[in-house]
This record gives structure tokens, sequence and C-alpha cells, in this order.
């Protein structure tokens, strides 16, 4: 607009003051973006009705009128949302049924992931690569002794009292964190010269790929303790993560894969060249190439992950879905499923969604960095 | 650059291939303990056991003196439906919300953007459960049912649709209607004297829907009768709920594959298009889109496999499909874990096989002739 304006000497604007000028532009974008033609005026005015509708309605409903404080149902009148019910289950959310006087651990342990997982994941870092490794080395070690406990000062809490976002949150890291190196070993499996290594993992990658989450769940929960040695059991929680981490693994290869796929043959050749083995060729050439192309890859995979720890539900686990489902069964409470459903909507929303965010900011910096090389 | 894998590595296989054997050998003999100790046999032969137990929704009858293999192809069946009407609506919701994004329109393509990024970045499951538990059951009961365009009535009950009822004479001509849909793709590819016959297969179709129409004797539409409705078919709100949740949840997936696949046409054939002076819907309908749908094929083809697992998600809403009769009901009654598992396991395999192969098979046919 302004290059257009200062290009042009005879611009009609040239004496006319800012706000004048400032509405002008806007009314140029109106034009431009909304009724550029008969057609879509039409859409326009079509679309502002059907916000106008939608919009003030959602609206009051969550906000205007919303109840907020309380301490039981009666206190929600109005035709709007009740969060007192929310505000009140918040720590059941969270926390599921960790005993209050613990719940701190809790907080350590998600302040300790936001502590190593910034640097990690923040461009410019010194030592990025020491603080992945530090993220999924001494991270897990130092949260499972706080979650679990069982040292002096910590009590023992049972994994059948976790629940809440928590649990979404350890589960989400624990099967990120175990099927990142399986699915490189299966990708390398997949492309590897060894027939028979070849075929058992293409085998693995594509049954777990061909069958629903659920079923994997399902069998880590009812049919894994047949397999076992009489008597010998698994705590539900490990089970279910491990059926998350095998089948998690099978997307991870194919991602990882592909990454594998995107660097030159003659990256590997010249490595060869220099004499490098076949195991330096790979750790210090080919995967650190490859990681730069996966990791949006990746990003992807873990939000979709995140999501899906809400199928925990379904075998018996209280994640925040699970939380939410019980205490809407709740008789003081009955009712208010909208309320309860939008808040477990509206948090994995925000985690997913700011996830999502860093995987495009990531994919954009690559775009860049790529278009600079000659 | 082929070489041959070193001595090492053959010995690391078979080290690897011996210990998975062992594996899976010491868990087979564990399971062949249990299962001794539980005096149960393997083998399928349970399935023609009597299922004693109901299926609330069945597109063939069902009894509880019907057979487990029975059940069996009842839920299969209620899958399939359950992931076809998915998968028709899902599509129609991408390419609108897909071609929402593409608009030139500020205001449409931001509510196209706002959809997606709502619908994809929620769990699927919290999705379903939602339209199942705060939508449709808190509907009114059927004395105050909603009444809807088309004669279609909503109670907590479900929807209720009405049917075309069907004269006694009119199985041929039904019968001739499906065959001549099935054969017009087949037709416009024949050439007679020379000349192609696209446009006599365009009337096929026509034909077709005016033959069924023809056959209809009346349109038994549901209706209100004292405290119940009679007439139409009975969607239940299972479904509809499992249905809204996995389309509108696709729909969000597709439309992306939409925006990037129209996206991804080269800025040439759009420069061509206009040159020769289209108007932009015609460049859209005639040039763009013809393009952009073979693109399309091949991440429509997994996202019509990922509605199919996840049509596994109606065990959280109770409706009967292979998990939730399966891997529930039947695993309880009949205590075979291990056959159950395969059961449903293969049935999952067989049909995202079955599914892959064909969409593989036309993306083959439609594919981009690129000559780079």
């Amino acid at each position: 607009m302004s290059e257009a304006g200062s290009i042009n000497p005879a611009a009609p604007d040239a004496g006319v003051t800012a706000p004048a000028r400032s509405f002008e532009r806007w009314m140029g974008w109106l034009r431009r973006n909304l009724f550029d033609s008969p057609a879509n005026s039409f859409l326009t005015l079509a679309a502002a009705v059907f916000l106008a509708l939608v919009l003030p309605a959602v609206w009051n409903w969550a906000v205007t009128q919303a109840d907020l404080w309380g301490d039981s149902k009666s206190a929600c009148g109005g035709q709007g949302a009740c969060w007192v019910f929310v505000r009140l289950r918040l720590p059941v959310f969270i926390f599921g049924q960790y005993p209050p006087s613990e719940q701190w651990r809790v907080v350590v342990a998600v302040s300790l992931l936001i502590g190593f997982a910034v640097p990690a994941l923040r461009d410019g870092t010194a030592h990025r690569g020491l603080w992945v490794a530090l993220l999924l080395t001494l991270f897990p070690l130092v949260a499972g002794v706080l979650l679990v406990g069982g040292v002096p000062g910590l009590p023992f809490i049972d994994t059948t009292l976790w629940g809440g976002l928590t649990l979404d949150v350890v589960i989400a890291f624990v099967t990120m964190a175990g099927s990142l190196p399986l699915g490189v070993l299966l990708a390398y499996g997949r492309r590897s010269r060894l027939a028979g290594i070849r075929t058992v993992s293409i085998a693995f990658i594509e049954l777990w790929r061909g069958v629903p989450l659920l079923t994997v769940l399902f069998m880590a929960a009812v049919l894994l303790p047949l397999f076992l040695p009489n008597g010998a059991t698994v705590d539900r929680l490990v089970r279910a993560m491990g059926a998350l981490v095998l089948f998690n693994a099978a997307y991870m290869a194919e991602v990882v894969r592909g990454g594998l796929q995107g660097v030159d043959a003659e990256q590997e050749e010249a490595a060869q060249s220099l004499g490098l083995a076949w195991w330096q060729t790979q750790t210090l050439v080919v995967l650190p190439q490859a990681m730069r192309i996966i990791v949006p890859g990746i990003i992807n995979t873990a939000v979709d992950l995140f999501k899906d720890t809400t199928l925990v539900t379904i075998v018996g686990l209280s994640d925040l879905l699970g939380a939410v489902n019980q205490s809407l069964k709740d008789p003081a409470w009955l009712g208010l499923a909208p309320e309860g459903y939008a808040f477990a909507a509206v948090v994995f929303f925000v985690c997913c969604f700011a996830m999502s965010a860093y995987g495009r900011s990531f994919e954009r910096r690559l775009a860049r960095g790529q278009g600079r090389q000659p | 650059m082929i070489r041959r894998p070193s001595r090492r590595a053959r010995i690391g296989q078979w080290v690897f291939l011996l210990a998975m054997l062992a594996g899976a050998w010491y868990l087979a003999s564990n399971a062949a303990d249990n299962l001794a100790r539980r005096h149960i046999a393997f083998g399928f032969g349970y399935l023609a056991n009597t299922a004693n137990f109901d299926i609330p929704f069945s597109l063939i009858d069902f009894g509880p003196d019907d057979s487990y293999a029975r059940a069996l192809l009842v839920c299969v069946l209620n899958t399939l439906l359950v992931s076809a009407m998915s998968v028709v609506a899902a599509t129609l919701i991408g390419l609108l919300v897909g071609l929402m994004r593409l608009s030139s329109n500020w205001l449409i393509r931001n509510i196209g953007l706002a959809y997606i990024e709502l619908v994809r970045n929620t769990p699927i499951l919290v999705q379903i459960i939602f339209w199942y538990v705060a939508v449709l059951h808190n509907l009114p009961g059927p004395r105050q049912s909603l009444h809807l365009p088309l004669g279609v009535l909503l109670n907590v009950r479900g929807f209720y649709l009405p049917v075309p009822v069907m004269a006694p004479w009119s199985r041929a001509a039904s019968l001739l209607a499906l065959l001549l849909v099935v054969a017009s793709p087949f037709v416009a590819r024949l050439t007679a004297n020379g000349k192609s016959l696209g446009k006599l297969a365009l009337a096929m179709p026509v034909l077709a829907a005016l033959l069924f129409a023809v056959g209809i004797d009346h349109v038994d539409a549901p209706s209100l009768t004292g405290f119940n409705v009679t007439g139409g078919v009975q969607l239940p709100p299972e479904l509809a709920a499992l249905w809204a949740g996995l389309s509108i949840y696709s729909g969000a997936f597709i439309a992306e594959i939409v925006r990037s696949s129209v996206q991804a046409v080269s800025q040439g054939q759009r420069e061509a298009a206009r040159s020769m002076g289209l108007k932009p819907s015609l460049m859209l309908f005639l040039v763009v889109l013809p393009q952009a749908l073979r693109m399309m094929v091949p991440p429509l083809t997994s996202q019509y496999l990922n509605v199919i697992k996840s049509s596994s998600l109606g065990a959280a809403v109770a409706y009967p499909e292979i998990f939730q009769i399966f891997a529930g009901t039947v695993l309880n009654k009949s205590g075979r874990e291990i056959e159950t598992f395969a059961i449903v396991m293969a049935i999952f395999l067989s049909i995202n096989l079955a599914v892959s192969a064909a969409m593989n098979a036309y993306n083959r046919r439609v594919m981009l002739m690129t000559a780079r």
C-alpha cells in the first residue's frame, strides 16, 4: 500500500491527515478481502450473520451468564455454564487421586519437565544436544523417583492413584521417550540389507499401523497376563504405556524412515570415503541431518499421541477425560456434561495447539535455513 | 554402492531371530500353561455356540439364539456402516472447509481455519463423548421431538428418518437401477463407431434414479403416536454421536489435504487457464480441482483408514461395532481372549488391506503422469 502511494506522485491521499488515511486503508482492505465481488459480499454477510448468531450465544453461556463462585450446584442458577463444578473438581482433573499432601511432587516434576524441555527445544541454547540428552535420561529418573516415591522422605504412591492431566502428561512423555529410539531402530531395520531383520521390522510396523490403538491397549490390559508366568503381574499403567510405546514406535519408524530417505546418498558415500565406519557414518553424518527433516513429523506424532492418551480411559485408567467422566456421575453434579467436556477440550486444545505451533515455527525456520544454502 | 552384508552382521541377524523365536516360544508356553490350568482348549469352534445376548442395533436380523459367528457378521456390518457414513460425510466436510480455506474472502478463510485448528487439536474421543453425553443425551423426549426439515424427527432416542417403501413389483426395477449405476463408469469409457459414449453414460444414473422413484409405493415418515415415535428408520444416538465425531474430526484433516493439494497444483496451470479467459470458478472446476484430486488420493487413503480404525472408539459410547461386541461382550461371555483378539485384529487388518488395495489401484489409474 505505502509503496504504491510513494511511487505514484499524484497519490490522492498526499495531503490527507493520518487518521483519514488509515480509514482509507481500512476501507481498501475491506473491499479487497471481503467485498470484492457480489458473490463475495453475499458470503461475507452470510458468514457475519452466522457468527452473530453463534458467538454471542457461546460467549453468554461461557462467560456473562456463567457462575464460577459457590460451593454446590445450587450456586448455579443462571442459564449459563456452571464453572463451579470445574473449579471445585480442578484438583481431581489435574492430579487424579494423588494424595493432596503429596501433590507438590507433581508440581515439582512438571516444573522440572519445563525446565529441561525449554532449553532443549529453544533455538540457540548452548549445548542443546546435552539438554536433549538430559531431558531423556536424567529427567525421567528424577521425576520417576519424585512421582513414585518409596525413598526416605517421599512416601510410596501407587500408580492406581495417579490420574487427571498428570497421567496424560506422564503417559505421553514416557511413550515419546520410549518410542523414539525404538522407532529409529525399526526404521533402520526396515532399510536393512539383512532380509530377516527387514522382514521382522516391516511385519512389526505394518501390524501395529493396521490395527486400532484401542485393540493394542486392550490386549495389554486383557491378553498380556495370559502370556506371563502364572501369578506374575505387571502394573496396569506400565502395561498401557508399553502398548503405547510399541504402537507409537511403528508410526515413529515411518517418520524416521522418511527422514533417512531425505538425506542424500552422497552424504553417506562421502562419509565412507573419509574412512568412517558404518556406525560413525550414521551417528555423525546421516542421523543429525535426518533429525532436522523429521522434527516436524515427530511433533505431529507427539500431538497425535497426546490426544490418544485419552484412550486409556476405556481400559480403566483415569486420565483427564476419565476424571471428567467420573465426576459427572457424582449425584451432586448431574447434568453438567457440557461444562466438563468443554473444559477437557479446552485443556487439550491449549496443549496440542502449543505443540503444533512450535512444530510449524520449526518448519518455517528449517525452510528458511535451507533456502539460504546455495 | 551395493555391498554384501558382512559376516558379523549375518551372524548378528541369526542371533536376533533366534532370540525372537525363543521369546515367542516362552510366551506361547506360558499361554499354554495358563489355558491348561483353566481347562480351555485353543480353537475357534466356540463361534458356532449360541450367543445368548442381544445386539441393540443391527442391519440384519439378530436374536439371542443366533451364534457368535452371526454376531460377528452383525458387528462387522455395523463397523462398515459407520465407517462408510463417516468417510462420505468427512469428505464432504473436508471439501467444503478446504475450499473455504482457499477462498479470497478473509472472513470465510478464517472461519475455515478456526474450524480446522479447533477440531484437530482436540482428542477425537472427547468429541465423540461430547456429542453423545453433552448433546444427544440432553435432547427432549419423544413427545417434544424436534422437527427437522424433510420430516426428520430428533429426540433423546436419536434421529428418525423417513424411508421410501418399495412396491412389491419394483424389485426387478431397483435391481436394474443398481446395475445401471454400477455399469455407467464402464460404459463411459466405451466407444461406438469411434465416438465416445460418455454422454450416454451420464444419462444412465438419471434413468436409474427414475426407475427407482417409480418403484416407490409410499414414504414411511416417522410420526408421534402416544409416547413414542412410530414409522421411519431410527438412527440410534450411539451411531449418530460416533458418526458426528468421526466425520467432524476427519473432515478437518481432509480439509488440510484438500487445501495443500490445491495449492500444490502448479502456478503455470492457473496462469494458462487465466490466459485462455476462463472465469475463476471454471478455472477451479476444470483445471485446478481435477489435478488436485489426483494428488489427494494417497493422503486420503490413509485418512480413510484412520476413520475405519477410529470407528473402534464406538466402544466408548456402546455402539455395537466389532470392538464393543467382540472385545467386550463376546470376550466376557466366552472367556476366549486369544481367539477373540486374533479375530478382531484379523478383521481390522483385512478391512485395512482391502481399502488400501482398492485405493492404490484407483490411484494407479488416476495418477498424474508427469514426465519429471
